[in-house]
């Protein structure tokens, strides 16, 4: 007894209980989150926002001889392997083994995909004889086989030859903005215009289809409809041969306009000139130029469509898709949630069957989401989509309508993933709403449900957004569940368009989120693709964070309407 | 009536000397019994309330006053496990009958809480509530008692320019006006306070008092309070409850100069309580 009470004397009171190695702890664990939540979105930023940035072209002299013409990516420190060691001449050898066995060596983008066969070279810095920068490289993006890194060696204008001189730069941003206007040109008719004509005789095949199932083949009415329908097959036929024919014109104009390139070993390439989406001479620009360059690849990534098994181009189906999807389970989810909670809450007797539903919702929210993915698929896209197929689009069997992934299964399955979200906050929004406010509205001779109405869901809507802001933010980006449910690498069609019914629900679409993981993971060469990888998941982040402020803008407007003056 | 108190085995039997008021009774409260689950919170209390006058209801803390209030436009409904017996009349009906319009009963019944609730809308908005309920959106019916109950209420001449202001900007006494005003604006006939004074400073105090006085007549008024001499300024008749139990009804005058049961005597002298 004695000895302990000297010792608290000695010491105050003991460590534990004045509460500070906690204190240091709590605040280095939230220290710990806040950097890597920084670091990561550091990460993301940087290489999402430098990826566009046109880089120097640097032409590498091998001492073997040999010439390598790319963009340096990025270099390291390796450990040289054993046979490279032995070819190596005296002097760079002493030098690795002076540093450990470690040299360094950097990755360049050579591009030349269609030549080379690879994209990317790593080149050791001991074998490096000399690098320059040489004013005439030139990059070369196209539509097909990535980049191009070289020379231009001539311009073919028909039956013109020209050969490379000064000003053959010039000449080819004017023949090339020409050779844009007719692949714009050759675009709209194949896509558009053959759409819709395309689509025309599709829909007399399907009124065909319809009127046997309906009345039988022999009968009088399929007769009728056969004979007005093949007539309007006929002019629709005739219109796609004359778009055709002027799509064929077009298409063996653009043949004759060409440019002959060569790489830096002398090989050369032909390549038509709508063929090029954009060249530059990436030693000679000025930084304006950079920029122009730089935003124009912006532009390009969030309004066009990718090209080259999405590795380039731009994500616009996707940011869409995402946008729709999104949209489409706010829409969903929002009411589902509410009344459930309402429900819950407000009308059910609370006892142990309410505290039974209120754990199973809480465990919902704990379901592996490819679960639910699997749930959609079963039940939303064959059962129920099966079903409506058989009712409504008889014709169009055995190729389904709704009966597989679209982008209206894929919002609903992932309602259903994020309802307990919505249910639990609203729930807690309801609970929070003063039990003063509930009486003041009664004893005023509202019902029940007027209360609830005028008084209970004002107040609680703030608190209720919030429910829905995670449940979205939660949506938008998941990905494991859509990959069942209707997601794809490449969607020809968007699901909103401007054919009728406008909205197209049943649409397979794309996904930022599955974007991701095909342009970093299933790509032919995922180097190439990382750089997208990052600019995307930017993107995903830029876009939820997007959809997040506009959220809590209106909530904070609800506040504002609900909140004032608290004395 | 006579009560047996649990514990002491003491008996005695309620006394009634209230003042009569002119429009004859409007409540009759006959052998009231309340439970909450199984624990009796009220005993055959028996009480009759005069038409037009403010009848205190006044006794120590959990004796069963603010219940007894509650009673009377069925608030305690919302409290899961209750049960009663006894009638209470309202106007030649009994209130607890299973086909009564409990909707229709509290649209007769203003009632004013403890703390100010005011919702979180506009002052318009608040005071046409009872309006807004019953569908009524004609401007200027709605104008006309918005008007009509922020002076009814003593509060007309502080809001008026800020009548598209939210109330949570109003102060306390103003925000209990408000509700005061929310009350009187569907046009009751019985106003319930149920200790409308508690969470408010003593200026703002004295206002309600005064408008209690000024509301006396054109409404029946049953209001609780802790604070006695509260009860003395502003009511007609007082009732005194004890652990459940009505003990004395009376003239407010008689009740506090001179009470007939030494329990009365002993509460209002401060003796306990």
């Amino acid at each position: 007894m004695k000895t302990r009470e000297g010792k608290k004397k000695a010491t105050g009171a003991d460590l534990s209980a004045r509460g500070e190695p906690f204190l240091w702890g709590m605040g280095g664990a939230l220290a710990l989150g806040l950097a890597m939540i920084l670091g990561f979105l550091v990460l993301v930023v940087w290489n999402g926002i430098s990826t566009f940035y046109p880089k120097p072209v640097e032409v590498v002299h091998l001492k073997d001889g040999t010439l390598v013409a790319g963009e340096p990516t990025r270099s390291e420190r390796y450990r040289v392997p054993k046979h490279e060691l032995e070819g190596m001449d005296k002097e760079s050898r002493a030098a690795v083994m002076e540093d450990g066995g470690y040299g360094h060596r950097t990755l360049y983008r050579t591009g030349n995909f269609d030549l080379y066969n690879e994209d990317f070279v790593w080149v050791s810095s001991h074998n490096i004889r000399e690098v320059q920068r040489p004013a005439p490289m030139l990059f070369i993006e196209r539509v097909e086989w990535g980049p191009f890194i070289g020379t231009v060696k001539a311009l073919v204008l028909r039956d013109k030859t020209i050969e490379a001189k000064d000003k053959v730069l010039d000449m080819l941003h004017t023949e090339h903005r020409k050779a844009v206007e007719r692949r714009k040109r050759i675009r709209h008719l194949e896509r558009n215009e053959i759409g819709v004509v395309n689509r025309g005789i599709e829909k007399e095949r399907l009124a065909l289809r319809r009127a046997a199932l309906k009345h039988g083949k022999g009968s009088e009415e399929y007769d009728r409809v056969k004979a007005r329908s093949e007539a309007r097959v006929l002019s629709l036929e005739n219109q796609y041969g004359l778009l055709k024919r002027e799509a064929e014109d077009i298409k063996n104009e653009d043949r004759q306009f060409k440019v002959i390139l060569q790489d830096v070993r002398s090989t050369k390439k032909e390549l038509l000139l709508s063929h090029i989406v954009r060249f530059y001479p990436a030693n000679e620009l000025t930084a304006l130029q950079k920029l122009g360059i730089y935003f124009s690849r912006w532009l390009e990534f969030l309004t066009h469509e990718p090209r080259e098994a999405n590795t380039e181009g731009g994500v616009m189906p996707a940011i869409f898709g995402t946008f729709v999807m999104t949209v489409l389970l706010a829409l969903a989810v929002a009411p589902f949630g509410v009344m459930a909670a309402l429900y819950l809450r407000e009308y059910a007797k609370q006892g142990r069957l309410v505290s039974l539903v209120r754990i199973s919702v809480n465990n919902l929210a704990g379901v592996p989401s490819i679960v639910y993915g699997v749930f959609g698929l079963g039940f939303f896209a064959y059962i129920i989509g099966g079903s409506i197929d058989q009712m409504f689009f008889p014709e169009r069997l055995p190729s389904p309508t709704f009966g597989s992934g679209g982008v209206l299964w894929a919002s609903l399955t992932l309602a259903l993933l994020t309802v307990p979200v919505v249910i639990v906050s609203t729930e807690e929004a309801l609970a929070a709403v003063p039990q003063s406010m509930r009486e003041g509205s009664l004893a005023c001779g509202a019902s029940k449900w007027q209360t609830i109405r005028n008084i209970v869901l004002p107040k609680a809507m703030p608190g209720i957004m919030t429910g829905l802001i995670l449940a979205m933010a939660r949506g938008a980006g998941e990905v494991a569940p859509l990959m069942l449910v209707g997601v794809v690498k490449l969607a020809p069609e968007l699901p909103i368009d401007r054919f009728f019914p406008f909205i197209h629900l049943e649409r397979s679409f794309m996904h930022l989120g599955f974007h991701i993981f095909d342009v970093g993971f299933q790509s032919r060469n995922s180097e190439a693709g990382k750089p997208m990888v990052f600019v995307t998941t930017l993107l995903l982040i830029g876009l939820v964070a997007a959809m997040n402020a506009t959220a809590i803008y209106i909530r904070n407007r609800l506040k504002r309407k609900y909140y004032v003056g608290h004395f | 009536m006579e009560h047996v108190l649990e514990g002491s085995k003491e008996k005695f039997e309620t006394v009634y000397h209230p003042k009569e008021g002119q429009g004859g009774r409007i409540l009759d409260i006959e052998d009231f019994c309340l439970w909450y689950g199984r624990q009796q919170a009220l005993f055959n209390n028996t009480l009759n309330v005069e038409k037009g006058l403010v009848t205190a209801l006044i006794g120590p803390s959990g004796c069963g006053k603010s219940t007894l209030l509650r009673s009377l436009n069925r608030m305690n409904d919302l409290i899961e496990g209750l049960s009663v017996s006894g009638k209470i009349v309202f106007e030649g009906e009994n209130i607890y009958h299973p086909q009564v319009d409990v909707i229709g009963l509290r649209k007769r019944m203003g009632m004013v809480f403890q703390k100010p609730n005011p919702f979180p809308m506009t002052v318009a908005e608040n005071v046409t509530y009872p309006l807004k309920v019953d569908h009524v959106r004609d401007r200027r019916i709605l104008d006309e008692t918005l008007e009509k109950a922020l002076k009814g209420a003593a509060l007309w001449d502080e809001v008026k320019d800020r009548l598209k202001d939210s109330a949570l900007g109003l102060s306390g006494g103003q925000q209990q006006r408000l509700c005061i005003a929310r009350a009187i604006a569907g046009d009751p006939d019985v106003l319930l306070m149920d200790e409308p004074c508690s969470a408010l400073d003593p200026l703002a105090t004295t206002k309600i008092e005064d408008l209690i006085s000024e509301l006396r007549g054109r409404y029946t008024i049953i209001i609780v309070t802790h604070n006695m001499q509260q009860a003395a300024r502003v009511s007609d008749n007082t009732a005194f409850l004890y652990l459940g139990r009505l003990v004395e009804y009376g003239e407010t005058d008689a009740i506090f100069t001179r009470p007939r049961l030494k329990r009365t005597e002993d509460y209002i002298t401060g003796r306990f309580g």
